[in-house]
């Protein structure tokens, strides 16, 4: 194991090499992590780079940066913790901490690249994006010079307004060939079956079957004619093959699009993740690494991670006690078609078959879940009660938000729904060439929620500075049907039979 | 250290100035602002910096929360749940709070307003001393002791001496070589400025001029602080008699009452003369009244008393005429003839919250 933290302080040194073993010997599996140590003004600004040392020079870095330097983060938003999915690995301490916090980081840290490693979301994500990052800068850096920060700063402005619209059940990164290239390719004839012998032709393509051939080929083609042929949910590519953009526009557009590719899964693994590297720092500092006199603060500040307020969701909490549920449950036979079925609630709280498969249950889960399937599979009954769940909404009346249902059924619905793509609305191209007016038509797929109208209404704006004619955004409004429509100057909407 | 994102963020601050700069007359207009005021930071939300998204509306989404209560239960006090869908990727605030210092926020009115500087009356004739311990002198008390001057001193004299042994330099200062600090009066010039506030709370003023009278106040507030170190508050009411009051009541006193203006220029002159003197503060009176005057005889006797004690010793008496469905607006014309010629004197009419904005200019326009 190569040691590559240099700049590490003797004695954090050594207890790095503690934590590592032990991390292993649980049987984390990381990529080599590098420790740095780091001030307070530095970790956040790395934290407003998002664990990166080099962004591209942008505006919302400095107002990330501000928030950060106020403290309004929950979480280990006193320690710290801060690590990239790279390979390697690097992770950022806190120079104030005091040794045990440290431990508990590096602990935290190890969990998470063990998650980045072996999580499936993950698995093409790209592992030098450190590299990419610093590339990224640069390139947006030269045009900045080429052609003034003004002008650079608000097209990513308006592409940033954008970097939700790509296909996040896609599990890679589409690139296309060309897609016109693609179509002058295709046969426009129908060949009918390949022979060698010229006396079986006849038999072998019959004229009706040619016909019919050439038929299906006409047919395609004009279906193809329609661009998008199906809905296309990574609009962002879309632009890209489409939109009439300079050529600095496209690599600067495609740049927000790797990014937002590469930063989707950690989106949609949060709850699993969190609770991951909750468990394990608190199974490494439990088990092994504490001393005596360590034992308060820790518990201090393990408990601070964990806190609950009553409006909010803690993804470390919920994770985590998700986490050793699982655990729990597989170590004593509480799953499977027998226990599905057994009605009694006194004999399911007895229920131990003592098969200590739990450890090796949640190896497996780390590996082939996102929080989606996570808690559609795992969230049950029971835990839900533990675990004092609720729904909570505003209350137009009385003018506050208030808890709404205990229900389990609707609890696990609504957390469902926060989840699935990633909380955002689900929109999608239509058509490219809308009333053959070279006019963009999107499609919202309507799933009981409106869309917070302002905003839509600024999004489409954005979208229409790229596109360079008309958008067109179809959705529902209080039940019925509209269509958005910016043409570059005005918004109007209408409404529609969907 | 200089760190690279301090470029951003320098960015972002600027695009926050200009943001509120852009918007100041909205801003100017709210009243919800001033309530938030930290020590020296107000929060101001900016709503145009967020970058938006296609995303749910806030009132339909709610979210999963955890903890004890029923159905029913408001939700802690705690933030309201819309920005705390903390599993999803709920959070942006469609209003982004950013803090802006008062200094700040009061430069970037006066440039929007393009307010002149103030210029403080009688800055020479005030006369303060504050103790600077500038002074180095051979013999004092212990607790004034120098001791780089006293080190300094033992080298000299080692060196001159032949003492002094570069390879191996102990230095031992010797009781001669002992220094002291010492003070010296210095006389500062302080600024000191005092804001007398009157309202007219008769039966005429309602809820919302009084809430236009609270806004106004809070920027001119602003800006004076800016000008002056020290800047003391004086509220007085008036209906028909005046009195003097607290900020608190100053802004809550349920209208009732005739209306007799002199009352209130009659207390102001009173304090004036009793608390504050013309060569050591500036003063600033500021009137809000609906215009509705008891008689014309009780309207000269208010521009007797301005002509008399009160104009010749104040910086600049502004009056700020609301409109009001009652009033008939009558003392702001009376003002104009009589004294609105007077370089200190400021005039405005205020019909309703946007009005607020053009009114400040007219009163602070004046460079005093």
């Amino acid at each position: 194991m190569r040691d590559k933290s240099t700049n590490l302080p003797a004695h954090l040194h050594d207890i790095r090499q503690q934590v590592e073993r032990y991390a292993r010997e649980y049987g984390l599996d990381f990529y080599d992590t590098i420790f740095e140590v780091l001030g307070f003004d530095e970790i956040n600004m790395v934290a407003a780079y998002g664990g990166f040392p080099n962004r591209y020079p942008h505006w919302r870095f400095g107002m990330d940066y501000e928030r950060l330097s106020k403290g309004y983060e929950y979480g280990l938003s006193k320690i710290y913790e801060m690590v990239i999915n790279n390979d390697p690995s690097y992770a950022y301490l806190l120079e104030s901490n005091m040794d045990v916090d440290q431990k508990l980081v590096m602990a935290h840290v190890f969990g998470h690249v063990d998650f980045f490693k072996n999580n499936f979301m993950f698995r093409h994500t790209n592992r030098k994006m450190m590299d990419q990052m610093a590339n990224h800068a640069t390139r947006v850096r030269r045009y900045h010079d080429e052609f003034g920060v003004e002008k650079v700063e608000d097209f990513i402005d308006r592409c940033l307004s954008l970097e939700n619209l790509i296909d996040y059940q896609s599990p890679y990164v589409r690139r296309h060939a060309d897609p016109k290239l693609e179509k002058e390719q295709q046969s426009k004839v129908a060949k009918g079956f390949k022979t060698g012998r010229e006396y079986m032709r006849e038999y072998i393509n019959p004229p009706e079957f040619l016909r019919a051939q050439q038929e299906r080929i006409e047919q395609e083609l004009q279906r193809q004619k329609k661009v998008p042929e199906r809905p296309e949910r990574d609009v962002l590519q879309f632009l890209l093959d489409w939109a009439p953009l300079e050529s600095w526009e496209r690599d600067v557009l495609s740049i927000i699009r790797e990014e937002a590719y590469y930063f989707a899964p950690q989106g949609q693994t949060k709850i699993m993740n969190e609770g991951w590297a909750t468990y394990w720092h608190s199974t490494i500092m439990t088990q092994k690494a504490l001393t005596a006199s360590e034992l308060i603060d820790y518990a201090d500040h393990h408990s601070g991670t964990l806190a609950t307020h009553p409006g909010q969701l803690n993804p470390y909490k919920l994770g985590v006690e998700l986490w050793r549920d699982i655990e729990d449950r597989w170590n004593k036979g509480r799953f499977g078609k027998e226990y599905e079925e057994c009605d009694s609630f006194e004999e399911r709280r007895r229920w131990d078959r003592k098969l200590g498969a739990g450890r090796q249950k949640i190896f497996e889960v780390r590996k082939h879940y996102n929080d989606v399937t996570f808690i559609d599979e795992f969230l049950t009954i029971e835990f839900c009660l533990d675990q004092k769940l609720f729904t909570f909404g505003y209350n137009e009346k009385h003018q506050r938000w208030e808890i709404l249902e205990r229900d389990f059924k609707k609890v696990k619905a609504k957390l469902l729904h926060m989840l699935t793509n990633f909380g955002q609305p689900i929109i999608a191209v239509e058509d490219g060439n809308y009333e053959n007016r070279g006019e963009l038509l999107l499609i919202h797929k309507h799933d009981g929620v409106d869309l917070k109208l302002d905003y839509a209404r600024d999004t489409l704006r954005n979208l229409q500075t790229l596109w360079r004619r008309p958008v067109n955004l179809v959705s529902r409004l209080d039940g019925r049907g509209v269509i958005f429509r910016y043409d570059g100057r005005d918004h109007s909407d209408r409404k529609i039979e969907l | 250290m200089s760190l690279k994102i301090k470029q951003d963020h320098a960015r972002f601050r600027d695009i926050v100035r200009g943001r509120i700069k852009n918007n100041l007359k909205k801003y100017v207009q709210k009243g919800e602002l001033i309530g938030k005021k930290g020590k020296d930071f107000i929060t101001i939300p900016v709503p145009t910096i967020d970058i938006p998204h296609f995303r749910y509306g806030e009132k339909q989404q709610g979210g999963v929360g955890q903890g004890e209560g029923d159905p029913g239960d408001p939700l802690s006090p705690s933030q309201p749940g819309g920005g705390g869908a903390g599993a999803g990727q709920g959070e942006g605030h469609h209003l982004l709070e950013v803090d802006v210092s008062l200094d700040e926020l009061a430069d970037i009115l006066g440039e929007e307003l393009q307010l002149p500087r103030i210029q403080p009356k009688g800055k020479d004739r005030i006369v303060t001393s504050r103790i600077r311990y500038t002074g180095v002198a051979p013999s004092g008390p212990e607790s004034l002791r120098h001791f780089k001057r006293t080190y300094k001193q033992a080298l000299r004299r080692q060196i001159a001496s032949g003492a002094y042994n570069y390879r191996r330099p102990v230095i031992v200062p010797v009781r001669e070589d002992r220094r002291y600090r010492t003070w010296k009066q210095v006389p500062l010039p302080e600024t000191n400025a005092v804001v007398i506030y009157m309202m007219d709370v008769s039966g005429s003023m309602g809820d919302e001029q009084k809430e236009i009278v609270r806004i106004e106040s809070f920027w001119i507030d602003t800006w004076l602080r800016k000008h002056y170190k020290g800047l003391e508050t004086r509220y007085i009411i008036h209906d028909a008699v005046a009195r003097e009051v607290d900020r608190e009541t100053f802004f809550h006193t349920r209208e009732s009452g005739g209306t007799m203006i002199s009352s209130a220029y009659k207390l102001c002159k009173d304090i004036i003369e009793a608390e504050y003197a013309p060569s050591a503060w500036n003063i600033y009176p500021l009137h809000f009244s609906d215009g509705d005057n008891w008689s014309a005889d009780d309207t000269r006797v208010c521009v007797d008393l301005l002509h008399s004690a009160i104009l010749p010793a104040v910086n600049l008496f502004c009056y700020g005429q609301v409109e009001s469905p009652y009033g008939s607006g009558q003392f702001i014309k009376d003002l104009k003839e009589t004294v609105g010629a007077a370089d200190n004197v400021a005039l405005s009419e205020i019909a309703d919250k946007e009005a607020i904005y053009g009114s400040i200019k007219q009163f602070l326009g004046k460079g005093k």
